[in-house]
């Protein structure tokens, strides 16, 4: 991939795919190090699916749910020094509670560091497409703290699609506003 | 700087053009956004249809929607565009500039851009 936010994209369409109602995609840079978190309360991986999860050539096709997406992250965690874990919680061994984490950390002074790139663009091409799931973004950095939470929107919005075009463009400005607004004034 | 104060007043403009919205369906754009399409650069191609189906004034017969893998990996990114009562065109190998296009001469003016699509690939 050639930017980490088109990673988020790709494995948050997972975490949608396996019908989460919502994901959290969370993103904190400390001391040199990105850790990318996605939580989602889709149905989750059977242990046998977890243990082959970051195999490039094991998919389940019938789900759609596993493929190179994981692997690729992995990847691009590893080349900077940093890791990637994935958990899951099976709806058929955890009715309640169930779903998938991943975490993946990169150091981002390494020379193989794939920037973060438009992440705002992955947030709102996830809500265009996925209006009636929420998102929960929250990327902190000693220099900002943007957050966006799409069920505080929806109580606002009541019956009008979060993926009205007015609406969208209103979420990416107001994302791409809170990356631009000094810390300091 | 964009408050939620401003969505409110968004929603109030729109609760009544809801219904509008929601088009007839009569053409449907679909974006494969699986890890093959967005590695491609499906994300500034999905971009680009849903910024100019509005601007151009198209939202009442077009929807724009995604979907997985349609198993072309090879050339992606990949736009199916589905006409009630006419074949699906299957556009390849698509960006930014290419949509646009289609936007306008397809979507607006009715006729296919046969150069982008699949048939024209694999001739």
């Amino acid at each position: 991939m050639k930017e980490l936010s088109l990673n988020i994209l790709d494995i948050a369409e997972n975490s949608v795919k396996a019908g989460a109602s919502l994901t959290e995609i969370r993103v904190t840079e400390k001391d040199g190090l990105l850790t990318l978190r996605i939580i989602d309360d889709g149905c989750g991986m059977t242990e046998e699916v977890l243990r082959r999860v970051t195999d490039p050539f094991y998919t389940t096709r019938t789900t759609r749910k596993v493929g190179m997406g994981l692997p690729l992250l992995k990847m691009e965690a590893e080349m900077t020094g940093g890791e990637m874990t994935v958990t899951s919680r099976y709806v058929g061994d955890f009715p309640e509670g169930h779903g998938t984490e991943v975490t993946a950390t990169f150091y981002e002074d390494h020379i193989d560091f794939i920037p973060l790139g438009d992440v705002v663009s992955s947030i709102t091409t996830l809500i265009q497409g996925h209006p009636d799931t929420d998102f929960l973004f929250d990327h902190e950095s000693d220099a900002f703290h943007v957050t966006l939470d799409t069920r505080e929107l929806r109580g606002i919005l009541e019956d009008v699609p979060l993926n009205s075009y007015e609406v969208i463009m209103w979420i990416d400005s107001y994302l791409r506003e809170q990356y631009e607004e000094d810390p300091l004034s | 700087m964009k408050s939620l104060a401003e969505l409110q007043a968004i929603k109030d403009k729109m609760k009544d053009k809801v219904v509008l919205r929601e088009g007839t369906g009569e053409i449907r754009v679909v974006v494969g956004m699986a890890t093959c399409g967005i590695a491609a650069g499906a994300r500034p191609v999905l971009n680009e249809f849903v910024q100019d189906v509005n601007e151009e004034g198209l939202s009442g017969k077009v929807t724009v929607s995604q979907t997985g893998c349609i198993g072309i990996c090879q050339y992606e990114p990949v736009v199916e565009v589905f006409e009630a009562g006419k074949e699906k065109v299957t556009y390849v190998k698509m960006n930014a500039e290419k949509a646009k296009d289609v936007v306008a001469r397809h979507l607006r003016g009715g006729q296919v851009v046969t150069e982008y699509t699949i048939g024209a690939y694999q001739a």
